[in-house]
């Protein structure tokens, strides 16, 4: 009884270890994506891993992606330095529902249209229409 | 022969109890519909009852089925890879967690939650070749912590309920 009792206050010592490690581990990497990350400058569509298009952040416009024999669509629009997905025709509409993105890094994506967005810190933004 | 029927019958006995938590599960709106994978991981009850109270081999049996079978009931060929990658991570480290007995029930269980919040988005990145999901994470690390420990408590409970081995 004795002997189990201590094997619970080991258990319940390293269950606080454990949470307290995973929990500093969120926070270090939110402060890493937070604060120590600088705002993109274009955002990078892929869809189905595959590059599809780049797009500057420092114009506005309003772009329609279509995916899966041109049957999906999910429509970005770049506004004031953001990117964000108006609409899709994907089932669960989560991409759409996502804030907009402007940090270098961040990303929306759509898992069932294989489409992802990604905000890039790019050099070569003189040519922000180029479809690569 | 006895016991290979035993075993077949703890099995599918097993197997249903989960699939109707995952069926119950999908019933509870999405507390936060903007990010999928966040849900409480009802069916890990069951494996975390069965590392206790059985054995490992049936906890891969019932939870690999288990997928298989919630995946045609429910799901799409896309979600079957995102369970699947997270259910083989969060047994692996279950198992072995389990194994060390460094843990009690509910930390083995928030272990198992946040490993499958990860072996998904390991998944996510390797099929969407981006390897920008690093925001996604902290919420699923959270929310893995959270639904872990309610996880924990109510296998648990079961553990306590039924004081010795199936045999």
């Amino acid at each position: 009884m004795e002997k189990q009792k201590t094997t619970n206050k080991r258990h319940l010592r390293n269950d606080i270890i454990l949470v307290a490690v995973l929990l500093l581990f969120a926070i270090a990497c939110g402060i890493y994506l937070f604060f120590f990350r600088a705002t993109g400058d274009a955002v990078k569509v892929t869809v189905n891993g595959k590059p599809y298009a780049t797009y500057s952040l420092s114009e506005n416009r309003e772009v329609n992606i279509y995916t899966g024999n041109n049957k999906q669509l999910n429509r970005l629009i770049v506004k004031d330095g953001k990117a964000f997905i108006e609409t899709a025709t994907c089932p669960d509409k989560i991409c759409a529902e996502h804030r907009a993105i402007f940090r270098d890094g961040e990303s929306i994506v759509c898992l069932p249209n294989r489409v992802v967005v990604t905000v890039i810190k790019s050099d070569k933004t003189d040519a922000p229409d180029a479809v690569t | 022969m006895n016991n290979k029927i035993k075993t077949i019958t703890f099995t599918g006995i097993f197997t249903a109890l989960a699939i109707i938590l995952a069926y119950v599960e999908l019933l509870i709106p999405p507390l936060f519909p903007s990010l999928p994978g966040i849900k409480m991981g009802l069916p890990n009850i069951i494996i975390v009852f069965l590392l206790y109270r059985k054995d490992a081999t049936s906890a891969i049996f019932v939870s690999l089925i288990r997928i298989l079978l919630v995946t045609m009931l429910f799901s799409n060929a896309m979600a079957f890879l995102y369970s699947l990658a997270g259910a083989v991570l969060s047994l692996l480290i279950m198992i072995l967690l389990r194994k060390l007995n460094l843990l009690s029930v509910v930390g083995v269980s928030i272990a198992g939650a946040v490993a499958h919040n990860i072996g998904q988005i390991l998944m996510a990145m390797l099929l969407l070749d981006s390897s920008e999901l690093g925001f996604y994470l902290i919420a699923l690390v959270f929310s893995g912590i959270i639904a872990g420990v309610f996880v924990g408590l109510c296998g648990a409970l079961l553990i306590k309920k039924f004081p010795s081995k199936l045999h």
